[in-house]
């Protein structure tokens, strides 16, 4: 490297010849290309940039003659412009490389098992007491509630089971101690009904839910604490059509769009006419029979296991309200017409997730209700 | 009740090609729910044998069994080997020469048993000898069937070995069984049965065929003398208001009831007994009518129908000794000894038996809830109370009576009395002023007034224009009145008679119309309350589960609960279905802890369960009785608020329980176990999803939780809402619980009244937040929440938050004191606070604190 021109004298300025300034460039871009970190880079732009033969070359245009001082500026400005960009560029590369790097570095193996804190769920009965209490409430329906301990009037007598009816012996009914106290654990959801009549002026429209009592043992189809739901319409004009009606819509949003139902006469003391709706099986869209055989093996025909080969499903019974019972409420009966029908909610919960032992329900076994989450 | 279908064919013209499916398909189109399907099911070859020799083997197992040849006519090994057929048979109750069924290798037995020749008892049985139940035919199993005795003596000369036994025995024919519904007792009988099969069809006419249309004689005063008396009616009805008595004298004892009655009997689920008892049975089936057959030998005085005396006896035919109630209806020999407990049962002093040759045919008409009473009070259900009790037609008795004296007559070889005894004290039913659009109004389909009428004379009713009466309401014509049939009691007013109109002419044309509420609300706040409290629970992990509410006796005690505990007033159940647990719960957490037993019983190390539900709060002074009044009328105010009063308190708590690990050990590190912090927190999440603030103090006194970890959970109003904390070690002993279970019940109804008014918004700053810390050293019994309240009252308006990092005791603080480090935050509204400000507002909260608790800034 030669020293710096302390005269005017047009001496040989190695420096800004243009084939040694290419040759520094080359140099340059070489050794920013060979630079495999951002702290490499450093170490070339500091040997190539700041200082080097194009450092060099510019410091020397100073001692060019005038003349020349144009020409061998421009050369250098545009060296020293081509190393920039090519710095920048490769800035760019290896903090893209580092950053890559880092993610790299910092993987973890995510299949490792979670679960650090416990996950709770909902007891699919009371998701499916919600979801039927909703399926009323979308229809402009209201949901009722009233006590379990609850008066044998309220029970019965006002429900025209009068005191020899069958269901008010012993054998079925809670009574609460002393017997004739007039007390027992509700058997029915029906009780809620006669309140709201004895509370509301018709129009009502109101389903109740809630938790009844009979003096079943437990086993695998009975349970002595089981859970109802029934719809009561009180209103003027309402008829066995509306009751049809009530039933067919609550069905198809229950189990389905075009679930068929049948109806068929039956008797309940709470209501006069009274009805049997069954509707059409899920499970074998009436046939009756469903196909056990496994894919592509042949057919093997046997009986429904949901309906038990009837191609029905038994959903509950209703009726028009007894003429009696809008009377002991203070209804008018000759100006209002009521219907109501009932349904039981463990058997709901059966026929829609295939619960087949009561047992399960009433156990309290958190792995039951953790199936279901927060949706049934 | 069930139904042969020849006995229904008998009475009403089938449907052509009707099989028992469709017979029963028919009953439910008018009402009959279907119950079961009986016989029809037994293919052959099943026949008559003759036993020609057996010998008894005695076997290792204690058994001894017959090794029988038996004649079996040209089929089986006579057929294939020429021999007679050789069978093990395990009864002994015949003899050489019997006939008997058998079944051949190749037959199918009802339940679709499948019979072949077999090895056993080192013979090889080449069928079998078959007992009533194996056939379907009744459920005795006592031994086999002789059909000598069986069929009778008469009509088993008449089979060879050999014939068809299905055919004999009614085994191919099919039974259709209904569930016949509380109103309709008139179904307890192939005669209505048989009227609503033909309804089904659409009631043809000349279809039906009423068994009870038999012509009877006129009462006369030479029959046996009867006198009916009630001094005390139940609901003012007299307990019997129709008594027919017949006689048939020289009847032969030894005569068996005719073998298609013995059949029907059987097919009908009843067992052939003997000739006067199987031909009242067969009466009562037929039409209806119970029916009872005295000894007339045995009887010395008139029938005297009276209630019984307190203290009477009766040995009823079940051999049972019976105490009387003052309200059980007697019939009795001259008023003094009982004969029967009327309806229901009759007694063994007059029974039918080999010697009676002479017989008393009662037939009677009893009211429904006198028999029902005394069918319940003496937990016996017979054939007749079943009936009675659902109503029988009144007018019945003497053609029911003449069947019996016919059948008598007829097979016994008897005399009927010419004397005929009637007491008739039945009520002219009374008639009923129909509406007759009132089936069209309140169906919602239309039923024009001739069908209306056509169906109602259908029926039986009785119907005549009723515009002799219906003048001044409605135009002419617009009522018919209706007197419905001596055997529907059930059809009393305009709801039912629309039933029957709907149920004729098919609920299936029912239409669909679906009703349109135009008022709906949705939820209550309460329902919503119940929802979110129980989706807080379970977004902090917790499981919801459901348990009974019913609890021990002993477990107030468990719990370690004061002698004046509230929670120790609780309902009792009379009825309990366990003694062991005969109270309502008095909290949640006392059927939850259950749940969690079971749990851990079953595997479960971390558990956090919860359940919504009601307590039952009676109080200590309880003993209230709740009014029943009538129903004919709205029962007035006072009496709603008696029976509301006598009602125990009923809130529904929610209880959660936790233990185990709260925060799980893993690969990550260890665990966190469940602590009283988790369930004061579990709290504060119920709280603030329905963004209530809940106060929290120290509650050393609440049974059953630890004296030192319970919190007491208010309002800041200081209403109670509930505990939350460790339950006490000594609890968790006593009930076998994992130690350190913690637990909460909080109130509902509180947080729902607390939460009912919408929540206002309340405008916050955006401008920064400015900390300071503090550390307070405090004698070691003041409670952190003494602290924070001090802190809060000083610390002026701006204070935006204070909360509690570290809590340190020992060397440093000196002893029975301790240290607790706060960082207080701060935000004004508008603008930013200076570092003087805030550092003014913490030496104010100190000051607060230092006046208040006595707190020493470290
Ligand atoms: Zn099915």
């Amino acid at each position: 490297m030669s020293g710096p021109n302390k005269q005017y004298d047009p001496v040989e300025v190695a420096t800004l010849d243009p084939a040694h300034l290419d040759a520094a460039v080359t140099a340059a871009f070489a050794a920013f290309a060979a630079a495999g970190s951002l702290e490499e880079l450093k170490t070339a732009r500091l040997a190539h940039v700041d200082k080097g033969a194009v450092a060099a070359a510019k410091r020397e245009i100073g001692a060019l003659p005038p003349s020349a001082k144009a020409d061998a500026g421009k050369r250098v400005g545009a060296a020293l412009a081509e190393l920039g960009r090519a710095l920048a560029a490769r800035t760019v590369e290896l903090e893209a490389e580092r950053d890559r790097r880092i993610l790299v570095e910092e993987a973890v193996d995510v299949t490792m098992p979670v679960g650090r804190r416990a996950l709770g769920a909902r007891h699919p009965l009371t998701l499916t007491t919600q979801r039927l209490q909703d399926a009323f409430v979308g229809m402009g329906w209201e949901v009722v509630e009233g006590p379990e301990v609850e008066s044998e009037w309220m029970n019965f007598d006002a429900l025209n089971l009068g005191k020899d009816h069958p269901a008010r012996q012993m054998q079925d009914t809670f009574f609460v101690d002393p017997p004739d106290g007039g007390l027992v654990l509700r058997t029915q959801t029906s009780p809620v009904q006669i309140r709201t009549m004895l509370d509301r002026e018709p129009p009502i429209y109101v389903v109740s839910t809630g938790k009844v009592f009979r003096t079943d043992e437990l086993d695998a189809t009975h349970t002595p604490v089981f859970h109802q739901i029934e719809a009561l319409a009180v209103d003027k004009g309402l008829t066995m059509a509306h009751l049809r009606g009530a039933i067919d819509h609550f069905v198809r949003v229950m189990f389905g769009e075009g679930t068929r139902t049948r109806v068929r006469a039956s008797y309940f003391p709470f209501t006069e006419p009274s009805m049997e709706t069954d509707f059409v099986c899920f499970a074998c869209h009436g046939d009756g029979r469903t196909n056990d055989a496994p894919d592509g093996a042949p057919e093997l025909l046997r009986a429904c296991r949901t309906c038990g080969g009837s191609g029905w499903i038994e959903l509950g019974g209703s009726g028009m309200v007894n003429r009696k019972v809008l009377t002991a409420c203070g209804i008018d009966p000759d100006v209002y017409t009521g219907f109501a029908f009932g349904l039981g909610i463990e058997r709901a919960l059966q026929l829609r997730s295939g619960v087949t032992d009561m047992r399960d329900i009433v156990e309290g076994d958190v792995r039951f209700s953790q199936q279901f989450g927060m949706e049934v | 009740m069930r139904i042969p279908l020849s006995w229904l064919a008998d009475h009403v013209d089938l449907a052509p090609g009707a099989t028992g499916r469709d017979v029963a398909a028919a009953f439910v189109s008018v009402g009959l729910e279907e119950e079961d399907l009986h016989g029809g099911d037994v293919t052959g070859p099943i026949v008559v044998g003759r036993v020609l020799s057996f010998s008894d083997e005695p076997q290792k197992n204690g058994k001894v069994i017959r090794w029988c040849t038996v004649d079996v006519g040209p089929h089986g090994q006579m057929e294939s080997e020429r021999i007679a057929q050789e069978i093990v048979c395990g009864a002994h109750n015949f003899e050489v020469g019997d006939l008997v069924v058998v079944v051949l290798p190749g037959a199918v037995l009802p339940g679709g048993f499948a019979i072949a020749a077999r090895k056993t008892y080192g013979h090889v049985s080449h069928g079998m000898i078959c007992a009533e139940d194996e056939l379907g035919l009744g459920t005795d199993h006592a031994g086999i069937i002789v059909l000598d005795t069986y069929l009778g003596a008469d009509a088993a000369a008449e089979v060879r070995p050999g014939d068809d036994a299905i055919a004999l025995l009614g085994l191919a024919e099919e039974v259709v069984e209904v569930n016949v519904t509380p109103d309709r007792g008139y179904c307890f009988s192939v005669r209505g049965l048989a009227r609503e099969y033909w309804h089904a069809l659409g009631s043809p006419e000349g279809g039906f065929r009423d068994p009870a249309a038999v012509p009877t004689p006129a009462p006369s005063p030479t029959g046996y003398a009867v006198e009916l008396t009630d001094e005390t009616p139940l609901e003012d009805r007299t307990g019997c208001d129709r008594f027919v008595t017949r006689v048939v004298r020289g009847v032969d004892p030894t005569r068996p009831s005719p073998a298609w009655m013995q059949q029907r009997l059987t097919q009908m689920g009843m067992r052939p007994i003997s000739l006067a008892v199987d031909i009242t049975n067969y009466v009562m089936l037929a039409v209806g009518q119970p029916l009872h057959a005295y000894d007339l030998a045995k009887l010395s005085g008139p029938i005297v129908v009276r209630r019984a005396r307190p203290g009477e006896h009766l040995t009823t035919l079940d051999a049972v000794d019976r105490t009387l109630d003052p309200e059980d209806l007697l019939i009795t020999d001259g008023g003094e000894v009982p004969l029967a407990l009327a309806g229901v049962m009759g007694g063994a002093t007059s029974e039918i038996d080999a010697s009676t040759t002479d017989v008393l045919v009662e037939a009677a008409h009893f009211d429904p809830t006198t028999i029902a009473r005394s069918s319940r009070r003496h937990k016996l259900i017979s054939e007749a109370s079943k009936r009675f009790e659902r109503g029988v037609d009144p007018d019945l008795a003497p053609a029911a009576a003449q069947l019996v004296v016919d059948l008598l007559v007829e097979h016994g070889g008897g005399t009927a009395d010419p004397g005929v005894t009637d007491v008739d004290r039945t009520s002219r039913r009374a008639a009923y002023l129909l509406e007759v659009d009132l089936p069209s109004r309140l169906v919602g389909h239309r039923y024009p007034r001739e069908r209306v009428v056509e169906i109602l004379r259908d029926l039986g009713c009785t119907v005549v224009d009723g515009s002799v009466v219906d003048a001044s309401d409605g135009p002419k014509g617009a009522h018919v009145l209706v007197t419905s049939p001596s055997w529907r009691p059930d059809l009393v007013d305009g709801p039912d008679y629309v039933e029957e109109v709907a149920r004729v002419n098919g609920y299936d044309n029912i239409p669909s119309v679906t009703p349109t509420p135009t008022r709906g609300r949705g939820l209550t706040h309460a329902q919503r309350v119940g929802r979110l409290v129980a989706n807080a629970l379970v977004g902090r992990g917790a499981t919801e589960v459901l348990t009974y509410p019913f609890v021990a006796e002993s477990l107030a005690d468990a719990f370690g609960l004061a002698a004046d505990d509230e929670r120790r007033s609780a309902t009792r159940v009379a009825n309990p279905l366990s003694d062991e647990a005969p109270l309502m719960r008095t909290s949640v957490l006392a059927s939850l802890v259950e749940a969690l037993r079971r749990n851990v019983s079953r595997g479960q190390k971390d558990i956090a369960i919860f359940e919504l539900g009601s307590v039952t709060l009676p109080g200590p002074d309880s003993e209230h009785t709740a009014p029943v009044p009538g129903v004919e009328r709205r029962p007035d105010p006072e009496t709603v608020a008696a029976i509301e009063a006598a009602l125990p308190r009923q809130p529904r708590h929610v209880a959660v329980v936790e233990v185990g690990e709260a925060e799980r050990a893993g690969w990550w590190g260890p665990g966190r176990a469940v602590d009283w912090s988790d369930l004061v927190d579990a709290a504060r999440a119920v709280a603030a999803a329905l963004a209530l603030e809940l106060t929290v103090e120290a509650d050393p006194d609440h049974a059953p939780w630890h004296p030192g970890r319970c919190a007491r959970i208010s309002l800041p109003d200081g209403t109670l809402v509930g505990h939350a904390g460790e339950l006490h070690p000594k609890v968790l002993a006593t009930l076998g619980l994992p130690p350190r279970t913690c637990a909460a019940e909080l109130d509902v109804e509180v947080l729902t009244v607390a939460s009912a008014s919408a929540t206002r918004f309340e405008a916050f700053s955006t401008f920064p937040l400015a900390f300071t810390d503090v550390a307070l050293v405090v004698d070691a019994v003041v409670t952190a929440a003494e602290v924070e309240t001090a802190l809060r009252s000083g610390a002026g308006e701006w204070l935006e938050s204070v909360t509690l990092f570290d809590v340190y005791a020992g060397d440093q603080v000196g002893a029975g004191l301790k240290s607790l480090a706060y960082r207080l935050a701060f935000r004004a509204d508008g603008r930013t606070l200076t570092t003087e400000e805030v550092n003014g507002f913490r030496d104010a909260a100190v000051a607060a604190a230092s006046a208040a608790v006595g707190a020493v800034q470290r």
